[in-house]
């Protein structure tokens, strides 16, 4: 009988933490709205994940209740992100974040 | 007996004030001839009743003041001045020489200001200034009293601003006001100084109380007497702030006649008569009346001496002959230092309304060294001028003669410094007859340099005439003022009085001997032999430039410095700071999203590193 070979939650939340980062650099450095949203999924999924691993560890059903939830609001975001963008795209032209800076002070 | 008249006495100063208020509600609405009736029939009307009590009150042959209380003013904290009048026979000199001169001078004026447009205004102004004249010399306490001098300045600095369109005008009636305001705030020191100590302001109280609480030669009497007499040596124009009288004469010629000649500027004779038990208290400051007074009696004539201008002239020698009531005041002879004020209003006038009269016919022409050979164009105004300057001169039998010899022997009295204070008078009144000649035998004899244009009407002519009367009797009349002051120190010395009266014919006769021989000279005034000391004595021995030099550039550089205001600074940082701070941050509003992620990442790492204890 092959013992069960349980992945350390420190593995899991490192992988996480990593995930988060990728997308928050993403987030912060690409300049196309598509890409932007992309990083925004990539970030939300490394909190699910951080969730997933932290519920397991602790052995309760929280973790992935939460992991539901941030599904949803996913879901949510990427519909109302989208129709942002085809404005924005039918408005400025461009998908370029950086043309889009009539707020300025 | 029943002085009914008397009770009536509110209607003197009512009268004019009520002329003001409708010349003032009507804003120069009313027909020249209406405005003329008005302001000089209402002073003649007051003049009329004043007439009637002064005949009423003396002739009952009773000495004792009189007093009529019209209403309580204020009553705040212990200090309850009323409007009330005191009347005996020193303010019944005052008021028969304003109402009485008043009315002439306003009768001469409505003529001699005909051709201004303001017309009404001139009058509003005049008759203000008479009722606050009237206020002055009958109020029986010392804050109604001060109501009545500040009123009269105010309307001196009015009507010396009267042709306000020329700016020169203007500063001369600032310089009068502000000057003035230096000595009233000795004087409202000196009341409230007396106020503190005895608890009172009404004039008689104030002398019994003084009598009863101070010694003589106390402090306390003798500073206050020391702050009234820097009250009234402001708005008599002594030394040191007599300067602002020359440049009063800015103003139309019958306001330096009533203003600056016969009522307002011995408004300060009649504060020290006034409050004369005050001044028996602090003998200290009884001597520098005497000595402000002689001294500012030479300063002023010697600067007369060299003046061309007829106004001038006559201003210099107004400072100076109050100077000569300052003395008499200091030495005790109270009555004379009022008889010269009287005598001095009759003769003054006359002169400033003569010079006005030469001046109207040479279109408004001031300088003396345009004029020459009037005498036979405008024998009127020649005949003012001599009389006047007679009785200027103290020339034997003139009004001026019986004042001056009078102060002038009582000065020779006077214990310790009697033969000093003397020598200064006569020295004085030498100088007089001198420069009041050299104007004369100028301005009316010689080659005629300056054509005149016809002579003025009778409303100018008559009451010079009426002057010229009063110039010469004015001596015989014996004002009651001495009802009510201290008897002169007694005794004159035999030699004398045959002395006094010789020093002016001197002058006169070296002033005829000067003109004869062409000595008047004006070519050669600032070079010739002399020159330096002529040009001090123009300058009214450089007394405007030290003042100009010591205290007005002084204050014009401190108030310039003070324009940017050290307080302002607080304030101005403030917003400057406010200012920066906003533009600051507004760059961080650059509309970039990527640069909003990035500082909130940037923040979020920092306040994460605090938390964790890192930083």
């Amino acid at each position: 009988m092959m013992e069960a070979v349980v992945v350390p939650m420190e593995h899991g939340l490192l992988l996480a933490g990593f995930l988060f980062v990728i997308g928050l650099l993403g987030v912060m450095a690409r300049r196309n709205v598509i890409f932007i949203l992309m990083s925004l999924e990539i970030m939300l999924n490394a909190c699910g994940l951080a969730f997933i691993v932290a519920g397991s560890a602790h052995g309760e059903a929280d973790g992935q209740v939460m992991f539901m939830i941030i599904l949803t609001i996913a879901a949510a975001e990427v519909v109302v992100g989208l129709g942002l963008v085809l404005q924005a795209r039918r408005r400025f032209r461009t998908l370029d974040i950086d043309q889009a800076s009539q707020l300025g002070g | 007996m029943g002085l009914t008249w008397v009770q009536l006495i509110w209607l003197v100063p009512l009268l004019p004030f009520l002329s003001f208020l409708t010349l003032f509600l009507t804003q120069g609405r009313l027909p020249r001839p209406l405005v003329g009736v008005l302001g000089a029939g209402s002073v003649g009307l007051a003049a009329l009743v004043v007439g009637v009590i002064a005949t009423e009150y003396l002739g009952a042959g009773n000495t004792a003041p009189v007093s009529v209380q019209m209403f309580q003013w204020m009553n705040v904290g212990g200090l309850n001045p009323s409007f009330g009048f005191i009347i005996d026979g020193l303010s019944i000199t005052m008021l028969c020489v304003i109402t009485g001169v008043g009315f002439l001078i306003h009768v001469y004026s409505t003529l001699f200001v005909l051709e201004e447009k303001d017309y009404s205004r001139f009058f509003t102004y005049m008759n203000l200034f008479v009722s606050a004249m009237i206020i002055l010399v009958l109020a029986d306490n010392l804050l109604l009293l001060y109501l009545g001098w500040e009123g009269v300045g105010v309307c001196s600095y009015l009507l010396i601003g009267y042709w306000y369109e020329d700016a020169s005008n203007g500063r001369a009636a600032r310089k009068a006001f502000i000057v003035t305001r230096i000595g009233d705030g000795f004087m409202a020191l000196g009341m409230l100084l007396l106020f503190t100590h005895l608890g009172t302001l009404e004039i008689s109280a104030v002398t019994t109380a003084a009598a009863a609480t101070f010694q003589t030669g106390d402090t306390i009497p003798t500073i206050a007497a020391l702050l009234l007499l820097g009250g009234a040596c402001g708005k008599s124009a002594q030394l040191p702030l007599q300067t602002w009288l020359p440049d009063a004469m800015a103003g139309p010629t019958p306001v330096s006649a009533l203003i600056h000649a016969a009522t307002m500027v011995t408004a300060g004779v009649y504060l020290i008569a006034r409050m004369h038990d005050l001044f028996l208290l602090a003998p200290v400051a009884q001597l520098a009346v005497a000595f402000v007074g002689l001294l500012t009696l030479l300063v002023a004539a010697g600067t007369a001496l060299t003046q061309n201008d007829i106004k001038r002239i006559l201003a210099y020698s107004t400072i100076s002959q109050i100077g000569y009531m300052f003395l008499a005041l200091g030495v005790g002879a109270w009555s004379a230092a009022i008889f010269h004020l009287m005598t001095h209003a009759f003769f003054k006038a006359l002169l400033f309304l003569g010079a006005g009269y030469v001046v109207y016919s040479l279109h408004h022409e001031h300088d003396i060294r345009q004029m020459g050979g009037l005498a036979r164009r405008l024998p009127i105004g020649f005949a003012s001028f001599l009389i006047g300057s007679a009785a200027l001169a103290a020339l034997p039998m003139t009004s001026g003669f019986f004042s001056k010899d009078e102060i002038l022997l009582a000065a020779y009295e006077h214990g310790e410094w009697g033969g000093l204070l003397w020598a200064g008078g006569a020295l004085g009144a030498f100088l007089t007859a001198l420069y009041s000649f050299r104007l004369v035998f100028i301005v009316f004899l010689g080659p005629t340099r300056t054509e005149p244009s016809a002579p003025a009407g009778w409303l100018m002519g008559g009451p010079l005439l009426v002057l010229c009367v009063l110039s010469l009797v004015g001596g015989f009349i014996d004002p009651p003022a001495a009802l009510v002051l201290p008897a002169s120190p007694p005794g004159h010395d035999a030699v004398m009085q045959w002395v006094t009266p010789a020093i002016p014919i001197v002058g006169v006769v070296l002033a005829w001997f000067l003109f004869s021989s062409r000595s008047f000279s004006f070519g050669d005034f600032a070079t010739g032999p002399g020159g330096a000391l002529r040009r001090f004595l123009y300058s009214h021995w450089a007394m405007d430039w030290l003042y100009d030099r010591t205290i007005v550039r002084p204050y014009y550089w401190l108030a310039r410095i003070n324009r940017s205001d050290a307080v302002d600074y607080v304030y101005a940082a403030t917003a400057g700071i406010t200012r920066v701070g906003s533009s600051a941050l507004a760059l961080t509003q650059s509309g970039q999203l990527r640069w909003y992620a990035g500082t909130m990442v940037g923040g979020l790492v920092i306040f994460v590193a605090i938390l964790l204890g890192i930083l």
